[in-house]
């Protein structure tokens, strides 16, 4: 005893030299250079010492020591940043979708489709989750990884669609049959029992992929996604509301309890909605850079990028997670869809980026780094999808797990020149950042870009051309006025060493509804955390939020921002926001969580439902 | 199920997680590669259960892998005798889970293929009389082990499976390990982890998720 905590106070005192060795080190200007020949610096751009795998890592010795790099050695930016694989429907599915589970032929669905009958599907989906073969490192470096993907990739298949016109919104309407064909044999992690969410749909809850709606290997779940409007069928009846269009969305398993380590074995995807505004053509609507065939380099310029952070077995090569962390799990290795530290060749024009962070439990503040530690501002254009009233001009966005960022970046007249995407912000352990945004150059390159593409046509908007004075050049946000039927308040905290919320733990999936929701009626909620160490993704299912209040003041819509539609809010150290719901057209269960995936497998959760009767609980 | 049916059972499942990867890590390492060939289940034992030996209850010595993990259905905790907190709160709702995991998942299973164990924090002051009457006291079922050891040995075990807070002040405070369950069935590598004072059902439902592939059926969701 006496000797680990003598041990875990040097530990204490080392980290803390450490930091202030690195702040001295950077104020006083030294280069990346002179700090890769100091030793203080790793060919991956991390500063030493750089906590891996979680706030306890283990040595082979068996001690746990936090300042051990855990991974093995990988090169950056020798591999080509993939496009993510655009699914392509099916013509029919066997055996044909029901309104009503069919439990006979297989399916785990347990609730009747309550829209099937008002939106027909017009397309259909099918996806397998199965084990799967990645290489994410150059080859050689690491060997093949053997993943859980949606068809057997990560990240998943991309589902481009749209929207159903203002007037015929029916036409948006698909079906995605998601297969279980997972194996029992996990190879060190994963709980082969697996429920699809799609992240934030305005999705009848049967099928938004409610953590306690699982299903078995061997099962299959229907899950119908009208694509509709909020307000479809309350406030705006016949089309929805268009000022709650939803563009970059984003699917993942949400197994109760075993979320962080079934996501981390590769089980999220991404999914696009365009519209008549949003066309994914640069010649129509808002102009924003086009989608083309998502391939295609040469007509192809809107690209989702998802970040994660991975650690591997310094022995194995082998992926690796951490199975009994509950504070949270960095990893010291960062992919860009699939693969660490990517190249991505570019023409000199302008992309919408669309950056997701699939955690497990780090934040970004991603820069865009040009030549001699310039930094080069760009467009922010939504978060968490939605689109901003109007692009903003950003020198950075941060994003927790499972927040979205869209962003247009231009690269005209760069020609030749060489672009690095860069998270500045120090994160050690999975509490949270400290804070720190570190210099230009001395954080982590995670993407690197490169213009040598062809000159082609851009035909894209120019943020910089719209006028100052236009306050709204997208759809604007819906208002804020309508008096809530209730306002709540929720704690997310932690006592015992265990997480909690109000005080109360998730409970069981047959536990009754911790509180519910009254449908087609405006409630706003107050998110607290009176913690000064940990800081929490708080993610709401099924309707976007807006922020009314941060401590008191309103929320940003310059630097960092704030302000317009959210579906996670990132509750920071010793915060109190206001938000304000609307809760509309469907009924169900839903979660209320922290996205730090594995505060949210440790019971940081509240299981609600939303009825025609709601309830009176200000504190569920 | 019977024991006879569980140990074919654990034969055959014990084999074939070492078996798979090894093929899948065959296939892919080639020769001269920096990279060693280790069954996943090994690397978990390597990481987080080593061997040492702990004093049970009843004053038998154990060794923690071989004897109490190897092969089982476990549940860990963190205890202490003469815990004033939070500590008889957690070993009561533990008293109120073995009893509904006998009735939902058979009671013969008990102390043959699933098991907890409680861990002493205060290993100097539990000692064998002290570990006995606080089983006693709380009227425990079989299958269920309190287990002391050498003070850094507890300490290690303690770290290794994760009862630690990031915060060393809070770390320094007993209370924060004593609220917070992991359990898991080693030879399937399934593992989780939840709060102590989680509702018994709750945790009953959660340990039943990593049960062997013939109750597979706890894999699949309901109408809740």
């Amino acid at each position: 005893m006496v000797y680990i905590s003598k041990r875990n106070r040097r530990r204490e005192k080392d980290k803390e030299i450490a930091a202030n060795n690195r702040r001295e080190l950077i104020a006083a200007g030294f280069k990346r250079r002179d700090l890769l020949k100091m030793g203080l610096l790793t060919s991956a751009g991390m500063l030493i010492p750089k906590k891996g795998l979680s706030a306890r890592p283990l040595t082979s010795a068996g001690f746990v020591d936090d300042d051990e790099p855990n991974s093995p050695p990988t090169t950056p930016f020798q591999e080509l940043m993939p496009r993510l694989q655009v699914l392509a429907p099916v013509a029919s599915l066997t055996p044909a979708p029901t309104i009503a589970p069919n439990t006979a032929a297989g399916e785990g669905r347990t609730v009747a489709h309550q829209a099937f009958a008002q939106f027909p599907p017009q397309r259909f989906y099918e996806m397998t989750q199965q084990q799967g073969t990645a290489l994410m490192a150059p080859a050689g470096e690491l060997p093949p990884q053997t993943i859980w993907g949606f068809n057997g990739i990560t990240p998943g298949p991309m589902i481009v669609e749209r929207y159903g016109n203002l007037g015929s919104p029916g036409n948006g309407s698909i079906l995605v049959r998601q297969r279980n064909n997972l194996p029992t044999v996990n190879g060190g992690f994963g709980l082969p029992s697996v429920t699809t969410h799609l992240h934030n749909g305005h999705t009848p809850l049967e099928s938004d992929g409610f953590p306690c709606f699982f299903i078995a290997p061997g099962q299959f779940y229907d899950y119908h996604y009208p694509n509709v409007y909020a307000g479809i069928n309350s406030t705006h009846p016949g089309s929805g509301d268009i000022k709650e269009a939803m563009h970059s969305l984003w699917y993942h398993d949400h197994r109760i309890d075993h979320t962080a380590e079934n996501t981390y074995k590769g089980l999220a995807g991404t999914y696009i909605l365009f519209n008549e505004f949003d066309t994914g053509d640069e010649n129509t609507g808002f102009r924003l850079p086009s989608f083309g065939d998502g391939q295609n380099p040469l007509t192809s310029f809107d690209i989702y990028m998802v970040f994660n952070d991975k650690v591997f077995d310094n022995q194995t090569g082998l992926l690796k997670f951490d199975l009994f962390n509950t504070d949270g799990i960095l990893g010291d290795k960062f992919l860009v869809n699939g693969k660490i530290q990517p190249v991505l060749h570019v023409s000199p024009r302008r992309y919408r980026f669309r950056w997701l962070n699939t955690g497990p439990s780090r934040f970004y503040q991603l820069f865009v780094l040009g030549p001699n530690n310039s930094t080069k501002s760009f467009w922010q254009i939504s978060v968490d999808g939605n689109l901003l009233e109007k692009p903003v001009q950003v020198t950075s966005s941060r994003f927790s797990v499972a927040e979205r960022v869209d962003v247009i970046v231009d690269f005209t007249g760069q020609a030749g020149k060489t672009f690095y995407l860069e998270n500045r912000l120090e994160q050690d352990d999975g509490r949270g950042p400290d804070g720190d945004v570190v210099g230009a150059g001395q954080g982590d390159k995670i993407l690197k870009i490169i213009v040598d593409g062809p000159v082609v046509p851009d035909n894209s908007i120019d943020p910089a051309t719209i006028p100052a004075n236009q306050a709204v050049y997208f759809y604007g946000f819906p208002n804020t006025n309508d008096a809530p039927r209730i306002t709540r308040t929720f704690r997310f905290e932690r006592g015992n060493g265990q997480w909690q919320v109000n005080g109360q733990l998730v409970g069981s999936c047959n536990a009754a509804p911790r509180f519910a929701i009254k449908r087609n009626t405006v409630e706003r909620w107050i998110f607290q955390n009176n913690s000064g160490g940990w800081q929490h993704p708080i993610h709401m299912h099924f309707e976007e939020f807006q922020t009314l209040s941060i401590n008191g003041q309103a929320p940003a819509s310059t630097g960092l921002i704030t302000r317009g539609r959210k579906d996670v809010f990132r509750l920071e150290h010793n915060m109190e926001a206001k938000v304000y719901f609307r809760f509309r057209d469907f009924v169900g269960r839903f979660p209320l969580h922290c996205h730090n995936v594995v505060h949210e497998d440790h019971a940081m959760m509240v299981l609600g439902v939303i009825d025609d009767v709601g309830d009176n609980k200000t504190q569920p | 199920m019977t024991d006879l049916k569980r140990r074919n059972l654990v034969a055959a499942l014990g084999a074939a997680p070492f078996v798979l990867p090894v093929l899948t890590a065959a296939q892919s390492v080639g020769s001269g590669s920096k990279f060693k060939v280790i069954p996943s289940r090994e690397r978990i034992r390597d990481r987080y259960f080593p061997n040492l030996s702990l004093t049970t209850q009843q004053g038998r010595t154990v060794k923690f892998y071989d004897d109490l993990v190897k092969d089982k259905i476990v549940i860990f905790n963190m205890f202490y005798a003469k815990c004033e907190g939070i500590c008889s709160p957690v070993t009561r709702n533990l008293v109120r889970v073995q009893k509904l995991l006998g009735d939902h998942l058979g009671k013969d299973r008990l102390g043959k293929d699933i098991f907890i164990y409680s861990f002493s924090l205060k290993p100097k002051e539990d000692n064998v009389a002290a570990l006995k009457h606080y089983a006693e006291m709380h009227k425990v079922g079989p299958g269920w082990l309190f287990l002391t050891g050498k003070p850094d040995d507890m300490e290690l075990l303690r770290r290794k499976l994760g009862f630690v807070d990031p915060d060393p002040e809070l770390d320094k405070d007993l209370s924060n390990h004593i609220g917070v369950l992991k359990y898991g069935n080693e030879p399937l590598e399934r593992w989780g982890g939840c709060p102590g004072m989680q509702a018994p059902d709750a945790i009953v439902e959660a340990v039943s998720w990593v049960d062997w592939p013939e109750n597979e059926a706890s894999l699949k969701g309901g109408t809740r």
